[in-house]
């Protein structure tokens, strides 16, 4: 039994020419202690697939228009926002990718983590503050005791986003959500932060939706990956499987464009870009840039089963396939 | 802290000196001669040279110049040219009671004006964020001696509920706040619309800004993300404006305290208009510089509590 059940998951913006889906139809599980990477480019529908499971989407311009997300026995997709607000910060935390943005310029760190206790664990103040030094130094935030009552401005990216961390943590959630935790930071600090919610998920158990677009990322944290395009899961598999053996040609694609030590010089970009959530999408949405397309990619494809836990969503390499 | 506020009362000097100039200049390019002013058509030629020469108008302008800021320093703002008594006591006898109308203005505007502002920007091009802005835009067109009629009209006049006119009883707090509330939000309703405004800009701001995205990831109520998280970070050019606009209010009330019949400084600076009482005008000007670098100053610091990153710089 998985923590988080995603099921046809579709989220629609509002535009100029009314509204269009930035994510369609996805289905996702998570279970507890384990960590599903969602890759893909900017605009591909990552975040916006992380922000609908928590509700967090602007009112006015956006919506779920379909699907479910059954987490601990509820539906997400449906619960009344105040119920939502008790399971935010509470049974399922979030980091975002921008520690610079993320924290409340005008507010001390300790405050802003000791108002999650109040609100979900009923902790008097002086108690809340005790707990937010203790989930400081877990943190490793350098002299907490020296620094928890300094604003945001006063540290680093890195240090921010422990901050950060230390507040989505702060009700042992159950699972947590990390868009892009660390694009942001040095490649020095991004070892530190992965490692440390690494270390989190395994004391606390916690499931992990980790969203990224770096896959040398993917593979230190993974244990599942689903590759996301145009607002569709285009592949998913175990995380040995997809640089294994990955199927479709966007997953391949991005393989490619990944620097490695051993083969430095022939990184090939995936010419093109992204569809924009304007354009209407007829058949494949990856078929426009797709090396390998055939006259069939004018009809959309499912996402087949092509092996045990490995889908993929592309005509083509569903065929090489054996089934 | 101390130090700043010290450093900032430095600067405040050379501001005054240039209005001290402007101000002395400016009285004596408006034609017109005082002593005949003050001893009328009739007066004999030696009895306005007399009058010319106690009033050092005789001097050269440099001299008068000269004098006229030793005096200002040492506090001295000399004689009022149609009352002989001196301009400051003219002044101190009506200020209080503009300050008091100036800060209950303040509080009906900001009162008002933040409350109604937040809504708007939730509320954003929904119905009851045109209400308040066609509201707020009709505040700022009406002119305060219109709405100050009105307000007799309705509520002294109709409904009897406040003094036609303000009768200012000074040792009877309660009757002093009754008269006062019918002035100050006349005067206040002026200064709600532009807070209005101000805050409902600032705060459409503040709610796309990522900090508020996390606090609605921590699972705080709508109330707390809104006033705890937003407001505050949406208070600086809140702050601005009511400074701004409290500083040219003693200015401003003139209007409110004529229609409402109440002492105060604008009602002094349209006597001293009228009757070409230049010192009691120098002076005048001087007390509004100085008030409003103080509120300049006030503003400043409260900047500082508000975001801990004014005052890293």
């Amino acid at each position: 039994m998985s923590l988080l059940s995603v099921s046809g998951l579709t989220t629609e913006f509002r535009t100029d020419a009314g509204w269009r889906a930035a994510v369609r139809d996805v289905d996702l599980e998570v279970g507890a202690n384990e960590t599903l990477a969602i890759v893909g480019e900017s605009g591909s529908g990552k975040s916006v697939t992380a922000l609908s499971i928590l509700r967090l989407l602007p009112e006015a311009g956006a919506r779920i228009a379909g699907g479910s997300c059954l987490f601990e026995g509820r539906d997400l997709a449906h619960l009344d926002e105040t119920a939502m607000q008790a399971i935010r910060g509470a049974r399922i935390g979030m980091v975002f990718q921008e520690p610079m943005t993320a924290l409340n310029p005008t507010m001390t760190i300790g405050n802003q983590i000791g108002e999650v206790l109040v609100r979900h664990r009923g902790m008097p103040r002086a108690e809340a503050r005790a707990e937010t030094l203790r989930l400081l130094e877990r943190v490793r935030l350098p002299s907490p005791a020296r620094r928890i009552d300094d604003y945001p401005h006063q540290f680093s990216g890195g240090m921010r986003q422990r901050v950060v961390i230390a507040m989505a943590i702060a009700c042992r959630p159950a699972l947590l959500l990390a868009d892009e935790p660390t694009t942001a930071l040095d490649v020095t600090i991004q070892a530190q932060i992965l490692r440390l919610l690494k270390e989190l998920q395994r004391e606390n158990g916690m499931g992990m939706i980790f969203i990224t677009h770096n896959l040398g990322v993917v593979a230190q944290i993974a244990d599942r990956v689903a590759v996301m395009y145009a607002g569709r899961i285009v592949e998913s598999a175990p995380v040995d499987e997809i640089f294994a053996r990955p199927l479709h040609p966007y997953t391949r694609g991005l393989l490619q464009a990944m620097p490695r030590h051993d083969r430095m010089q022939d990184l090939e970009p995936i010419p093109g870009a992204v569809p924009s959530i304007r354009e209407t999408i007829v058949g494949c949405a990856f078929a426009p840039r797709c090396p390998l397309r055939i006259a069939r990619c004018v009809e959309a494809p499912p996402l087949d089963a092509v092996g045990e836990n490995h889908a993929v969503r592309c005509w083509v390499a569903a065929e090489k396939v054996p089934a | 802290m101390l130090r700043y506020v010290a450093k900032r009362l430095l600067f405040t000097l050379p501001i005054l000196f240039v209005v001290a100039t402007c101000v002395f200049q400016l009285a004596r390019v408006v034609p017109g001669d005082p002593a005949l002013v003050i001893l009328g058509d009739q007066a004999n030629a030696e009895a306005l040279q007399a009058l010319r020469q106690r009033m050092g108008l005789d001097r050269s302008l440099m001299a008068q110049y000269l004098s006229f800021l030793w005096d200002t320093v040492r506090g001295d703002l000399g004689l009022s040219l149609s009352s002989n008594r001196t301009v400051w006591s003219e002044i101190s006898a009506v200020l209080p009671f503009t300050i008091e109308l100036t800060i209950a203005a303040t509080f009906v505007g900001v009162v008002l004006g933040v409350p109604v502002g937040v809504l708007a920007a939730l509320r954003r091009n929904r119905v009851a964020d045109y209400v308040t802005r066609l509201l707020s835009l009709a505040g700022l067109s009406f002119p305060a001696f219109v709405s100050g009629i009105l307000l007799l009209l309705a509520f002294a006049v109709q409904l009897r509920w406040f003094p036609v006119v303000s009768r200012i009883v000074i040792n009877d707090p309660l009757t002093r706040l009754h008269n006062l509330v019918l002035p100050s939000i006349n005067l206040g309703l002026i200064m709600a619309a532009y807070v209005t405004r101000v805050t409902r800009s600032s705060m459409l701001g503040v709610l796309t800004e990522d900090y508020m995205r996390t606090a609605r990831a921590k699972g705080l109520s709508r109330r707390r993300i809104v006033w705890s998280h937003g407001l505050r970070n949406a208070l600086i050019p809140i702050v601005t404006v009511v400074g701004l606009y409290f500083g040219t209010m003693i200015g401003n009330s003139v209007l409110t305290e004529i229609v409402f019949n109440r002492p105060g400084v604008g009602k002094l600076i349209l006597g001293a208009l009228q009757s070409r009482d230049y010192t009691l005008l120098q002076g005048l000007m001087i007390v509004f510089a100085f008030f409003v670098v103080m509120v300049n100053l006030c503003t400043d610091l409260v900047y500082g509590l508000i975001d801990p990153r004014v005052k890293a710089r």
